[in-house]
């Protein structure tokens, strides 16, 4: 077992470099760079002269070529945990970044805690009650859930919570807490808020979730170990929860891989519209002024995020599936 | 001896046993009406072709048949050590009698170990968890008497193997981890469908050796129920020959092997190679295919492949199981109507 996890945190070391090379050529690759972008929003006012430009571009370092900006910007990383400047704000991107990663990793893990608390419940009883009533109507449900598109359901769900329940929505906190510290009634607040996004981001997820449970348990329903379970004199309850649950899980936790990534970018588009602190709306931003390290760094750090989630559903498989654990 | 004469009430008494499938093409009636009795400390054969019910029939006993398949009709009375008698035919689904007889009373192994143990739990927690619903011991005494019935089934090293998974087991051992757990409790019953048929004949004979020591050791009855004439042969004390959801002749070994009555039966022993019998002569088979179970012959089931069929009598009416040489058998050719027409 002990190999088993040497070998896996090993094997990442290359991934994450990939990553980090991907990463800084797709930030470089739209024409142009951040000292476009300035001189053509700032043209309207007057502009800057080429000298100034070209004096910003020395001290940016953006005339050298590729890969001296990449090796300067990693070794920065790696070596001093610098990830370099934001431009448009002409602060570190340290100072920017760790509130709103903190905020983004928070709500990706309570959404996947949602998906899990929503989805193995109702997977399971659509297993063991196939084409009941209950079962259409999760598999209705489900279906809805996979097919509006999240942006949407949040607009609906905020414009529910602020007509009818007259809660105030948008961000993680009511105005009156932002920069208040915390206490108490703060997190209450918070806690009003953020279910919410959890809800909204989690929704397909935990659609997905319930037809992969769903099938994986049918398959398993079935099998002779079931029935030796049921001739051992095991109650319903407890042979469903040990034997066919148990064994329908491992796809479930190697969701975790591709769950993480698709909740981090999922929510993207939320975070804007619910007007969140999280990491989705800033590189949105980053992105489109060309802003190349603070783009960078975000798309690194969740890229590693990912790596990592990946990296713990297999250890967690592991951990549950002896076979995984013997090869 | 015949089955009649058996001085004691027997273990479990089935009568009339209907178990049907209501599938979307039809009614199948895999079990249709059958008539048993198993007694403590004899070993019953069920033999019969693929299909022929006898797995479902078992299975019935412990209701441990899958949807769509549900006993229509018939009881199955379970007589206890105590001699209360529970009908297992009617016990509602899932109830807490029902479930105190399965493993503890009555228990069973099945035709592939493999798939028939549970994939990612140790094997030893799968046995302990039989004993803990049975009986009240701690967790450690639990652990010590399924090492005890490990070594029993004559699996080394029975410590080791507690904290083993199936897929680390050989065919064999698995069976016998099998056997290990369905006896963990004492069952007074042991019912094995085709215990043997997923493995080598070396071993087949071990894990059949290993059954007819346990009964003798445990006293308890056991239901065996197979396809393989060399099986019954070898540890059979009483015979059911089944054909299309019923029994359609039953006796002692001895009786069958030597003295058969159904014609059915006797076209199976006729169909078993023999060492020293004559060369370059096909071995005889039964003509003609099972029938489709949704297309059941009227009459008598094996009318359509039977060599004594009699027109107007087979196809007409069922024949009752009447007593017949040394056995009882299903046939008109034993009863009064076949010899007054």
């Amino acid at each position: 077992m002990l190999g088993y996890v040497y070998r896996r945190i090993l094997y990442m070391i290359p991934t994450v470099f990939l990553v980090s090379i991907v990463t800084f050529i797709i930030i470089q690759l739209p024409p142009g760079d951040y000292l476009d972008t300035l001189a053509a929003e700032l043209s309207d006012s007057g502009g800057l002269d080429s000298g100034t430009l070209e004096a910003l571009r020395d001290q940016y370092g953006l005339g050298q070529p590729m890969y001296v900006q990449y090796w300067k910007w990693i070794t920065g990383i790696l070596f001093h945990g610098d990830f370099g400047l934001s431009f448009e704000k002409n602060l570190p991107v340290n100072d920017l970044i760790w509130d709103r990663l903190g905020w983004t990793f928070a709500i990706s893990l309570l959404t996947l805690l949602f998906i899990w608390a929503v989805a193995l419940p109702i997977g399971i009883y659509s297993a063991v009650r196939k084409y009941s009533v209950g079962d259409y109507a999760a598999t209705f449900f489900g279906f809805i859930g996979l097919a509006v598109p999240n942006f949407l359901l949040a607009l609906v769900m905020m414009y529910v919570a602020f007509k009818y329940f007259g809660q105030s929505v948008g961000g993680l906190v009511s105005p009156e807490y932002i920069d208040a510290p915390w206490t108490w009634d703060k997190i209450v607040d918070l806690l009003k808020h953020i279910w919410m996004p959890i809800v909204v981001v989690g929704t397909s997820g935990a659609a997905a979730l319930i037809r992969i449970m769903r099938a994986n348990l049918l398959d398993e329903l079935y099998r002779p170990y079931v029935v030796t379970a049921r001739a051992k004199g095991m109650s319903e309850f407890q042979l469903l929860m040990r034997y066919p649950v148990r064994v329908a899980l491992n796809p479930f936790i190697s969701t975790i891989g591709w769950i993480l990534p698709t909740l981090v970018s999922g929510e993207i588009i939320v975070a804007v519209v619910m007007n969140l602190p999280t990491t989705g709306p800033m590189l949105l931003r980053a992105l489109l002024v060309q802003d190349m390290y603070l783009a960078g760094s975000l798309i690194l750090i969740v890229s590693l995020l990912t790596v990592l989630g990946t990296l713990i559903s297999d250890l967690l498989l592991a951990w549950i599936d002896p076979r995984i654990r013997y090869q | 001896m015949p089955l009649i004469q058996m001085p004691t009430d027997p273990l479990v008494e089935i009568r009339d046993l209907q178990t049907h499938f209501f599938t979307d093409d039809g009614v199948v009636k895999a079990v249709d009406g059958v008539d048993l009795d198993v007694h403590a400390n004899r070993t019953l054969c069920i033999l019969g072709e693929s299909g022929c019910g006898k797995s479902i029939m078992a299975r019935s006993i412990l209701r441990i048949v899958d949807a769509p398949g549900r006993i229509v009709n018939g009881s199955i009375t379970y007589r206890n050590a105590g001699g209360e008698t529970i009908d297992l035919a009617k016990a509602r689904h899932g109830s807490r009698a029902l479930r105190a007889i399965r493993g503890q009373d009555i228990a069973m192994i099945f035709q592939e170990p493999m798939s028939s143990l549970g994939p990612i739990q140790k094997i030893g927690k799968q046995i302990t968890e039989t004993i803990l619903s049975h009986r009240p011991m701690s967790k450690a005494e639990a652990k010590e008497t399924a090492i005890e019935m490990l070594d029993r089934v004559g699996i080394p090293k029975p410590a080791e193997r507690f904290e083993a998974y199936a897929f680390e087991l050989s065919g064999g051992m698995r069976q016998r981890a099998m056997i290990a757990m369905a006896l963990s409790c004492q069952p007074r019953l042991l019912i094995a469908d085709e215990p043997t048929t997923a493995l080598d004949v070396t071993t087949q004979a071990q894990i059949l050796d290993l059954i007819a020591e346990l009964k003798d050791e445990f006293q308890m009855g056991v239901m065996l129920i197979t396809h393989d004439l060399g099986v019954v042969a070898e540890v059979a004390e009483d015979v059911a020959v089944m054909y299309m959801g019923k029994v359609v002749e039953t006796g002692d070994v001895y009786s069958i092997f030597e003295n058969p009555q159904h014609p059915y039966t006797k076209a199976l022993l006729a169909s078993v190679p023999r060492m020293g019998a004559k060369r370059q002569r096909r071995l005889p088979a039964i003509r003609g295919m099972v029938p489709h179970p949704l297309a059941r012959p009227s009459g008598c089931t094996f009318r359509t492949r039977c060599d004594h069929f009699m027109p107007g009598i087979c196809d007409v009416a069922e024949p009752p199981m009447i007593a017949t040489g040394d056995s009882r058998a299903a046939c008109f050719l034993h009863t009064e109507v076949a010899q007054d027409g």
